[in-house]
């Protein structure tokens, strides 16, 4: 069992992480970041199962796809805190002739990223390929991705939902931000999608919610769950529920903090609620 | 290494698919990491040989173009090669957003295999007959363009691709054409093939057009003009010095190509005879049109892409020297 302190300390230098970076080059996501905090955190201490260093085909370990590759921010620290590059390097977020570009890219080699991601819609078919690749080599581990919940808006996730479960790939656990928020305002003022559980049901996926996606124990214990439904012949949907911004007050609940940064003030405020605890970069 | 000199036979009339179908089929006997991919199109695109012997490395996606390309680049993530088959309309224009950010910035071993290119598809009209795709796929950066000539060459590009790591995309076409080159030929991808030595023109071709510029070359023989005619059967990377050693000689160029004048083979040359030769030119290819219905020769006939289109932009060109 791991230590629940610890990796709530650990969500809280993440936090901070996200603030500092996007706050230094004035740009970048942090709401989704924020919000999928101890999700990333929960994944990478506990939940995936990795071999030392990084190789690209990660035969013979767990995998993870972020489709919705906005979420930059979060995804560096917690790689960076994991051991996958130095902690340091956060300090180069979108910075020219750096690693950690806008969007996760393996154009420059940063251990960790297995595919571009920042185009929406695309992330889950390439885990349904890695999926299936484990499956060819006999690979018994898992392929894990998550998508934004506006992300569906983009029809390739359908034929990737449907595929997923007509082809049986049950080595796949596919978690979905419910944060109900996008760039133009919630989901139900932008576009309706009506219930995601239904849809993914009736798409033949067993789906299981986590309805307070912002507490790691119930992290760990959904997807502890989740784990625990595979390999029964159907793909396993996430229904990870979270608050854009959250960690943050004044970020919470809103769809305004998708995209922008905090200035200075803002920046103080937001790490003040966020005390440092294993140190910053 | 200067350039590959080939003579040819005409032996019989194959499809250009029907060699990628055999290449593949070959690359299931001999290299395990090989896996196929198709968007409900087996029988259109000859793969199914390839099913039959290796059904556990096939996936039937169904017609849904996008996921396909994005189960190709995870595919990779694992060692897998994959080979995907639609017609060259959906394996571009319709997916490309897919292939330029999880393939080609992924800088992922796929092969994206494209048939019934160009106009001579035929019947099905303009819908299909995509005239861009050399275009599109040319310009994303990391991205090997090939347009092979027939069958065989077809065959051996299939077999040469997957010892290459890295995105490419392998052009042919639906019509029985011309079999001319040899069965066992050694395909180098970026390294032309010249079938002829001429001292008054450079005629360039790729893909459908490399017979028809064969048979222009004939013709132009007997009206007392010497037309070297070289086979780019590789868009990107392009042989620069194949073409700029043939035109230091002949003084001008035809190049001829089954797709829009505007962004194609053409204009690939342009730009190297631009920067190191300025040349005069002329294109023989679709002048930035949509297709039609019609039989394949006569949409080859009608667009301007065949032998006789060939010699005149020969004599127009040397008239320009």
């Amino acid at each position: 069992m791991p230590n629940i302190k610890e990796l709530n300390d650990l969500t809280t230098q993440v936090r901070r992480d996200i603030l500092r970076m996007v706050h230094k080059v004035n740009s970048g996501h942090p709401g989704g970041s924020l919000g999928c905090a101890e999700f990333f955190v929960s994944l990478y201490n506990d939940i995936l199962e990795t071999k030392d260093g990084f190789d690209m085909d990660g035969i013979g370990e767990d995998l993870f796809f972020l489709s919705n590759g906005h979420i930059s921010p979060v995804y560096y620290s917690v790689l960076a805190r994991a051991g996958y590059f130095p902690v340091e390097e956060l300090n180069t977020f979108r910075l020219i002739d750096s690693r950690l570009q806008g969007h996760p890219t393996t154009h420059e080699g940063l251990p960790g990223i297995r595919i571009a991601s920042g185009s929406l819609g695309q992330g889950m078919s390439v885990a349904i390929g890695a999926a299936q690749a484990k499956k060819l080599n006999n690979d018994d581990h898992l392929v894990y991705s998550l998508h934004g919940d506006g992300e569906l808006q983009e029809g390739q996730n359908w034929e990737a939902i449907m595929y997923a479960s007509a082809k049986k790939v049950d080595n796949l656990i596919s978690t979905i931000d419910l944060n109900q928020q996008q760039i133009d305002g919630s989901t139900d003022d932008v576009l309706p999608m009506g219930s995601l559980r239904a849809k993914f049901e009736a798409f033949g996926w067993t789906v299981l919610e986590i309805e307070e996606g912002n507490n790691v124990e119930a992290v760990l214990k959904g997807m502890k769950d989740a784990k625990a439904l595979t390999g029964q012949g159907k793909p396993v949907c996430v229904l990870l529920h979270t608050v854009m911004g959250h960690g943050v007050d004044f970020m919470m609940h809103t769809h305004a903090w998708h995209g922008k940064a905090p200035n200075d003030e803002q920046l103080e405020n937001g790490l003040a609620q966020n005390p440092e605890t294993l140190g910053d970069y | 290494m200067g350039i590959i000199m080939k003579t040819y036979t005409y032996t019989e009339k194959k499809d250009t698919r029907s060699g990628f179908g055999a290449g593949l089929a070959e690359l299931g006997r001999t290299n395990p990491n090989v896996v196929a991919l198709c968007a409900d199109l087996i029988g259109s695109l000859k793969m199914d040989e390839f099913i039959k012997e290796n059904p556990e490395r096939f996936f039937q996606i169904g017609i849904a173009e996008a996921n396909m390309m994005g189960i190709a680049a995870g595919l990779t993530i694992g060692g897998k090669i994959p080979f995907t088959g639609t017609f060259a309309n959906f394996s571009t224009g319709r997916v490309y957003d897919q292939i330029r950010q999880s393939i080609a910035y992924s800088g992922k071993n796929v092969k994206v295999c494209a048939s019934h290119a160009g106009i001579t598809l035929g019947e099905d009209g303009a819908t299909h007959q995509i005239l861009e795709d050399i275009g599109l796929m040319k310009m994303l950066p990391g991205m090997v363009v090939i347009n092979p000539c027939d069958y065989n060459q077809t065959k051996a590009a299939t077999m040469a691709i997957a010892e290459y790591d890295g995105p490419v995309y392998l052009r042919f076409g639906r019509p029985a054409v011309p079999v001319f080159t040899p069965a066992d030929q050694k395909f180098e991808i970026g390294k032309a093939v010249q079938f002829t030595e001429g001292t008054d023109v450079t005629i360039v071709a790729t893909g459908h057009l490399v017979w028809e510029a064969l048979e222009a070359s004939k013709a132009l023989n007997e009206a007392g003009i010497s037309a070297e005619v070289i086979n780019i059967h590789t868009i990107k990377p392009l042989d620069d010095k194949a073409i700029l050693d043939s035109v230091a000689k002949t003084g001008c160029i035809v190049t001829a190509e089954e797709h829009n004048y505007l962004g194609g083979l053409g204009e690939s040359v342009a730009r190297v005879l631009a920067e190191h030769r300025p040349t005069p030119q002329e294109f023989v290819a679709t002048k930035d049109t949509f297709g039609e219905s019609g039989t394949p020769a006569q949409l080859m006939d009608k667009y301007g892409l065949n032998s006789a289109a060939i010699q005149k932009a020969v004599k127009k060109v040397i008239a320009r020297k």
